[in-house]
């Protein structure tokens, strides 16, 4: 038994060092929040130049017409960009949301096992994969195969890159919805499949479209699997067997031109992007998210 | 219909007004108090959950808090060693003295103050990536005791008053989490007495554990008590009786009663005193 | 309240339904292994050509006759982008981090997450323009031709002229591209550690960053290395920006000599040199080549963080939907 005497005794050895302890608390209170500033600060410039560079080229002509010739007095627009990118992730979605919502449904509700237990790791493992080797594989999947750069390989690259993701804020938000909404149905007598079809996709509504909306988002700023898929053009979509421009390509090559004329063009396009994915992610989380008490957000970010 | 309903506006008017004077039991001799709480106010984001307490704690003794849930008991033990300003919207008022000092004389400086008073939580929450010995030494280190001797001597003091020392005294360096339950808390209490404190505080300690567990650290209490000055609260009313010297009863933020326990359980003044400890609500 | 009526569906159709949506999770697996197959098949003639030198060859020649390649400089280019990257964005992520789960009132916290998110929304592309065009004047003023004129001579690690197309520009950008990722991720893991643990420090006396040493760091070490190696991951794959960025150089002198030297890495040498290449050319399979080692420098990456993740953020692998 430690007595009063000797708890005195053993408290010599403590140090009164609140001092230092607290100037110490302070000094990382202070980096921890310079930290912080210092993730701002990017941000806040990579915005403010968009705009700022960005703002001034734009016009009807720049949003319609196609781009000049190289070097020219009239450099023309981006139109043909905005129009592949718009088409490329409405056509990618073709394919990736169907699948990558099936696959969900899958891992959420067949998948507590050992092989839905594999697919979600490899998953997860593919969500943030380097896009470079995605459109390297389009390249020989599609591209060599069919002899010709086309909105097809670019449509297959991009989905590839969507599916991961979609499959799973879609069993996220399948196994939000209680179990007893499927004890319900099945209680009624209703076929699992039907169950989730009419139900449960129902009552998971908004955290699918929300997933969806995210991974388009991301999808429409990748440029790299586009090099080696649509290739880029001058010209207007003009068919399944033809390459193709977007935007994430156009602004590429526009900050490779030499002339000042194609970088404040670069601007520009770069303007028109943030604007479609700002759009997204903001529009989503204000929609959707908002509903459920505030706070809801998904981990999703772009690649190369 | 309408006489239940005035049946029972009348018993909660009757309620407030008994609640709103505590009644204080006048003991025998001059008592020694180690720990005096006055004009305790707390509150969360500005609902108050302890209305204006004040009361006295004897040194070496150990003083039970009880009453129902939500009555407000834990905010007032955790108002004892400043750890409830920790909880964000959470403000408090009033003074509480250890000794003669007040731990609220400076706002600010909550660390100084915490480190006087030991406390153990509901359930054993040992830190999951330290040792036995680092567990328990691990508040010395914080006050920079560098001494490996001394904190020998320590670890080994407060184990033993806890009764682990025989338990685990072949092998300290294994993980606090390979322990039971039971030994879980009782680590969890050689930890806070390690600080070297001269108040306890008690947290509802053994209602996550077996019968068995209990027992023992109800004996381990009422060995403790010799040397320390114990503040525990409680849902079990027995366990109050089992451990506790003096009980102040609690309802609704409010003190209603405070005195000897075996007055407090054998012939309480307060009428609702009487309804809790006769189990007529809880 | 809606009312459906709903039919109970037949056997055969919930059969193939389930059926369906098996093959469509085994998709994913099904185009790892495609790409591994078609990546090494149009790689075949490098493999075959160099061998195992390709790995450790600095050749870059792609004049017909006496074509040689060489992928080492680019490996080494992309170890050392993403390493000094991880060297930047590691503490400060912890830092965002820890300020968002133990330091933030509440208002701040909630905007500042928004800020995280929106950084992980920009493109790579937009990050290499801007990087281009605006950062990299302020990294060349200020930083790096300061850092060339006085130690330039005697420090190795600022020798050779900059012009703000090198390695620490396409660096610096790299961290901030992989902040957002470390550090949300590191949040999540932080909140995550029970407020309990904290309390038994607080109890003994201990400072906000003691409490946060003391309980938190332990509790959820491996999850923060793992969502460190995350954010490497992301750094290896990175292309768009760091292309723009990274100073375009080939062969041997592409080996990353100095924080100032141009040097490339192995997604920025496909992306700059793809388009030239013909099909079916030594050329092209060493590019594809150059991927094939990214695809397995960054599944290899991706499953260590992974494993470790998942281990901590028992709610779900790598995704985090609160």
């Amino acid at each position: 038994m430690i007595t009063l005497e000797q708890r005195a005794e053993y408290r010599k050895y403590f140090r009164n060092n609140f001092t230092r302890r607290l100037i110490t608390d302070r000094i990382v209170k202070g980096i921890v929040f310079g930290c912080v500033v210092l993730a701002i600060v990017p941000l806040g410039s990579i915005l403010l130049e968009i705009i700022r560079n960005g703002v001034p080229v734009l016009s009807v002509e720049f949003l319609t017409a196609p781009p000049g010739a190289v070097g020219s007095a009239d450099p023309g627009g981006i139109g043909p960009a905005i129009q592949g990118t718009l088409l490329l992730i409405g056509m990618s979605s073709l394919i990736g949301v169907p699948v990558g919502v099936l696959g969900g449904i899958f891992l959420s509700e067949y998948g507590n096992n050992k092989y839905g237990q594999m697919i979600r790791f490899f998953n997860d493992v593919m969500a943030e994969f380097p896009t470079i080797v995605v459109g390297l594989f389009a390249f020989a999947v599609i591209v060599l195969t069919l002899g010709y750069f086309s909105i097809l390989a670019g449509m297959f690259a991009l989905s590839v890159i969507m599916l991961p993701i979609i499959t799973r804020t879609t069993e996220e938000s399948l196994k939000l919805v209680p179990v007893t909404y499927r004890e319900a149905g099945y209680a009624l007598g209703i076929k699992r499949s039907v169950v989730i079809f009419r139900i449960l996709l129902t009552s998971a509504k908004s955290g699918l479209i929300t997933g969806i909306m995210l991974s388009v988002a991301r999808v429409a700023g990748e440029t790299a699997p586009l090099i080696f898929t649509i290739l880029g053009n001058d010209g207007f979509f003009s068919g399944f067997n033809q390459p193709m421009d977007a935007l994430p390509l156009r602004i590429y090559r526009l900050a490779n031109l030499p002339y000042d004329s194609a970088t404040a063009q670069g601007w520009g396009g770069a303007l028109i992007l943030i604007l479609i994915i700002l759009t997204l992610n903001v529009g989503v989380r204000y929609l959707f998210l908002r509903k459920r008490g505030g706070g809801g957000r998904l981990r999703i970010t772009t690649g190369g | 219909m309408e006489e239940v309903a005035d049946l029972e506006s009348q018993q909660v008017d009757k309620m407030e007004t008994l609640t709103r004077t505590p009644i204080m039991h006048k003991s025998a001799e001059e008592p020694r108090y180690k720990l005096i709480a006055e004009d305790i106010v707390a509150s969360y984001n500005g609902i108050e959950a302890v209305k204006k307490v004040n009361m006295k704690f004897r040194e070496k003794a150990v003083t039970a808090l009880i009453g129902p849930s939500g009555c407000g008991k834990t905010t007032f033990l955790r108002c004892l060693n400043r750890m409830h300003e920790l909880t964000k919207s959470a403000t408090v008022t009033g003074k509480v003295l250890l000794d003669g000092q007040d731990l609220y004389s400076n706002r600010e400086d909550a660390i100084i103050h915490r480190r006087k008073i030991g406390m153990v939580f509901q359930k054993p929450n040992p830190f999951p990536t330290m040792s036995i010995y680092d567990n328990v030494a691990a508040g010395l280190k914080l006050n920079g005791v560098k001494d490996k001797k001394i904190m020998d001597q320590i670890v080994q003091g407060c184990l033993e008053m806890v009764y682990l020392w025989d338990e685990v005294k072949h092998d300290l360096k294994k993980p606090g989490m390979s322990l039971s339950g039971g030994q879980q808390q009782r680590l969890c209490i050689a930890r806070a007495l390690a600080i070297q404190p001269e108040v306890l505080l008690m947290d509802e300690p053994a209602s996550a554990l077996d019968p068995i567990a209990t027992q023992k650290i109800e004996e381990m209490i009422n060995e403790l008590k010799k040397e320390y000055t114990i503040i525990i609260v409680t849902h079990n009313m027995q366990q109050a009786v089992r451990v506790s010297d003096y009980t102040g009863f609690m309802y609704l933020g409010d003190l209603v009663e405070f005195g000897e326990t075996k007055q407090i359980f054998e012939n309480p003044r307060n009428e609702i005193t009487a309804k809790y400890v006769q189990g007529q609500f809880g | 309240m809606e009312t459906v009526t709903l039919k109970g569906g037949s056997p055969l159709f919930d059969k193939i339904f389930k059926i369906g949506c098996a093959i469509a999770a085994t998709y994913v697996l099904a185009i790892i292994v495609l790409i591994v197959i078609q990546l090494t098949t149009n790689s075949y003639q490098i493999w075959a050509q160099e061998g195992i030198s390709f790995l450790t060859g600095s050749d870059w020649n792609a004049v017909e006759g006496s074509e040689s390649y060489g992928a080492a400089p680019y490996i080494a280019g992309t170890f050392v982008t993403a390493g000094i990257a991880m060297l930047i964005g590691v503490p400060l992520s912890m830092g965002i981090a820890m300020f968002l789960s133990e330091l933030a009132p509440k208002f701040l916290r909630s905007i500042l997450s928004f800020v995280v998110e929106l950084l992980a929304a920009i493109p790579s592309i937009i990050y290499g323009l801007w990087g281009m065009f605006v950062f990299r004047n302020y990294l060349l003023n200020w930083v790096e031709t300061p850092l060339n004129n006085a130690l330039g001579g005697n420090v190795w690690l600022f020798s050779g002229t900059p012009f703000g197309l090198d390695i620490f520009t396409a660096s610096v950008v790299l961290a901030i591209m992989i902040i957002p990722t470390i550090a949300s991720i590191s949040r999540e893991i932080m909140i995550a550690v029970p407020q309990s643990q904290r309390e038994a420090a607080y109890m003994l006396g201990a400072t906000k960053w003691e409490v946060f040493k003391m309980a938190v760091v332990p509790y959820s070490k491996s999850g923060l290395v793992g969502a460190s190696i995350l954010g490497l991951g992301r750094a290896v794959g990175e292309t768009m920006a760091i292309t723009l960025l990274i100073g375009n150089a080939t062969g041997p002198s592409a080996f990353p000599s100095s924080l100032f030297s141009p040097s490339q890495t192995l997604s920025s040498i496909i992306a700059n040199e793809f388009p030239e290449a013909s099909n079916g050319s030594l050329h092209m399979a060493a590019l594809i080549g150059c991927g094939l080692i990214l695809f397995a420098i960054a599944i290899a990456i991706n499953i260590v963080a992974q494993l470790l993740v998942s281990k901590v953020l028992k709610t779900h692998q790598g995704a985090v939907l609160a």
